[in-house]
């Protein structure tokens, strides 16, 4: 069975920090990385290619540069690699990335027939968890989100458990299909160190597609093809004047449970 | 075609080809042809220095977008009841509505909901779409999203709002490429623009560090899903009418494929940090169970919650409930009191609701700071024992 598996690069938050006079992101020297959710998609379909076998290409969409994405994921066990790169691109929103990606994966398709799209539940830099769903649009196929466990059974149908706030729903669902993940059982695998120095070196089956080998117009992808626009982008900070509290314990303590006092907090 | 040869014009020069990024222009006996591969780019209309390429690649005219009328508010039902969010929902939506001087609706799916109504109408809707099946019985995202999307098509409104629920996040995004619609994900703030009327959709970025204001300027109807617990709730209004519009349902079994096979509900949780007006609220600073005792300590004098982060939660100082951030839960307390957290942008995320922000951290720059509005450097072991004292002896 062919699975693809969509994964976005992504700046590693966890070392984002903010230009203290402009509150703004410091991106410089910040790493890249695979984003995690996506991770954990990539690890459920290498799984299910161990139990099951299958082919598993890896899409992403993105700048030049994100071709280390896909370069990692091969190097975790993806079989295949396909990047769509092209100047066209920049500035999509989710509706326009979720047709370009469409676009490849019906590509994909017609080369061989393609079972199951994963992906992760959402990108830790938009959080919008809009493209698993809209893919799924695109391609007509059922959607499974927020996926903790996901088994393939007999009979072209998958096995999924679903974890939702109120509790964890167990559901089957025909092949083809999409599938979103959150979670999976145990620990997600290393890259191994041959396999990305043979992505380094030109010599995996990596692919670079670009806006006329999908067969898309300019005005159907990126920023024309995207309804939504960014008006502006400002610092949530600056709300808050942050009063320093000066002192000893005692006297900070004294000084902030006098100020609580004054807004009737206490 | 949007671009083509003006052949008359054509010297075969060959700069088109050259400036072309796709390889779509051949020279073919000294003309230039466009082919297949032409995405439409423009890249070629500089290139050429004799008038021979000509597009009509043009900015489109702003489309009529004036018989698209009315806000929409998805009333997601939980537990056979609205979820919470669609009170919040609503008391936003009217605000819209005024803005726009037009009508607030709530669009209800379900089987046997009609009681739900009144509900609904006490908070502000002024019209209710029902629609009432057995194949509405339980959510499905297929079954959903025909529904919805007939529905639009037809009445054609302005504005839809959805909770950035987990179902809301399954079904927006279904719905809106349906359509070919904009979603904003996860707004915490809108407003309409007086100028153009646009839904002006704000949401925190990067896990709350940057904000963006996104519009959707060519397209109605303008879709957003809001996150849960940042809007007021709306006003009750007892015995309010709402004008019930049935809807027909026309079920397709292919909606029906995703079948759920069994339910494991998550044990009740004890508390609901959500709903709480104080928390205090532990990290890694707090070093261990005996630091957060002493919040725990706090926390009883100040009527307060306990909470920490997902450090404080995975190392088992606090439970998995009373998480906050963004892998645990969005809190909107009049007074946050943060203790030892350094304050990472996936826990700040989580907070940027709450009234007032108490920060206590020895880390002069640690980014907690960045959006407290009581700032304390210092040890929270001697802090905290600090405002104990001074609460006891306050009492």
């Amino acid at each position: 069975m062919n699975i693809v598996v969509l994964v976005k690069q992504v700046p590693d938050t966890t070392e984002i920090k903010l230009d203290p006079k402009t509150g703004t992101l410091i991106r410089e020297g910040v790493a890249s990385v695979i984003n995690p959710d996506d991770r954990l998609a990539l690890e459920t379909a290498l799984r299910l290619k161990e139990a099951h076998g299958a082919v598993v290409t890896v899409l992403s969409m993105g700048p030049p540069q994100a071709i280390d994405a896909v370069s990692e994921a091969y190097a975790m066990g993806a079989d295949r690699g396909v990047l769509l790169c092209d100047p066209n691109f920049a500035g999509a929103d989710t509706r326009a990335t979720s047709f370009t990606l469409g676009r490849a994966i019906e590509r994909l398709g017609r080369e061989e027939p393609v079972e199951l799209v994963l992906a992760g539940r959402q990108a830790i830099d938009g959080d919008t968890a809009q493209i698993g769903p809209q893919v799924a649009e695109h391609l007509g196929w059922p959607q499974v989100t927020y996926v903790q466990e996901l088994r393939l059974e007999d009979g072209g149908r998958l096995r999924a458990w679903r974890r939702l706030p109120e509790g964890v729903e167990e559901v089957v669902c025909p092949l083809p299909a999409v599938a979103t993940v959150l979670e999976v059982p145990g620990e997600v695998r290393w890259p191994l160190v041959d396999r990305l120095l043979a992505a380094c070196e030109d010599e995996a089956p990596l692919a670079v597609w670009d806006a006329a080998a999908l067969g898309v117009k300019a005005r159907e992808v990126g920023l024309k093809g995207s309804p939504t626009q960014v008006r502006e982008t400002f610092s949530p900070k600056g709300e808050r004047h942050t009063q320093w509290l000066e002192g000893s314990p005692a006297e900070q303590a004294a000084a902030l449970l006098a100020a609580l006092r004054g807004h009737k907090l206490l | 075609m949007a671009v083509w040869i003006i052949e008359e014009n054509c010297t075969g020069c060959g700069l088109c080809a050259r400036a072309c990024p796709y390889g779509a222009i051949e020279m073919e006996d000294k003309l230039a042809h466009i082919t297949g591969r032409c995405i439409e780019c423009g890249a070629c209309l500089a290139a050429c220095r004799f008038e021979a390429l000509a597009s009509d690649l043009e900015e489109e005219p702003l489309p009529d977008l004036s018989r698209y009328r009315g806000v929409w508010v998805f009333a997601e039902v939980s537990g056979g009841s609205p979820a919470p969010v669609v009170r919040e929902l609503l008391g936003e939506g009217a605000r819209l509505a005024r803005a726009l001087d037009q009508e607030l609706a709530a669009v209800l799916l379900g089987h046997q909901v009609e009681p739900l109504v009144e509900e609904l109408a006490a908070w502000g809707a002024q019209r209710v779409y029902l629609a009432d099946h057995p194949h509405l019985a339980r959510y499905s995202t297929l079954a959903y999203t025909r529904v919805l999307a007939e529905l639009i098509r037809r009445q054609a409104p302005a504005v839809l709002l959805m909770g950035a629920t987990p179902l809301g996040r399954d079904l927006a995004p279904r719905l809106s490429r349906r359509l070919e619609l904009g979603l904003t994900a996860d707004c915490t703030q809108l407003s309409i623009d007086p100028e153009t009327g646009n839904l002006l959709q704000t949401r925190p970025a990067f896990g709350g560090n940057v904000m963006a204001t996104i519009y959707t300027p060519r397209v109605r109807p303008q879709m957003a899903t809001v996150r849960p617990g940042v809007m007021a709730p709306a006003p009750r209004r007892e015995g309010a009418h709402a004008e019930v519009v049935p809807v027909e349902v026309k079920p397709s079994p292919q909606d029906l494929v995703v079948e759920l096979v069994s339910f494991t509900p998550t044990p009740r949780r004890g508390v609901d940090i959500t709903q709480a007006k104080v928390i205090v609220a532990g990290g890694r600073g707090c070093r261990g169970r005996e630091g957060f005792s002493l919040l725990e300590e706090l926390a009883a004098l100040l009527g307060a919650e306990l909470a920490g982060t997902r450090v404080a939660v995975e190392e088992g100082w606090v439970a998995p409930e009373r998480q906050v951030g963004q892998t645990g839960l969005t809190v909107r307390p009049e007074l946050y009191l943060a203790c030892g957290i350094s304050g990472a942008i996936q826990h700040r995320a989580g907070i940027l609701g709450a009234r007032y922000i108490v920060a206590v951290n020895r880390d002069r720059r640690a980014p907690i700071f960045s959006v407290a509005d009581y700032a304390i450097v210092g040890d929270l072991f001697q802090v905290v024992p600090a405002l104990i004292q001074g609460l006891e002896e306050g009492s």
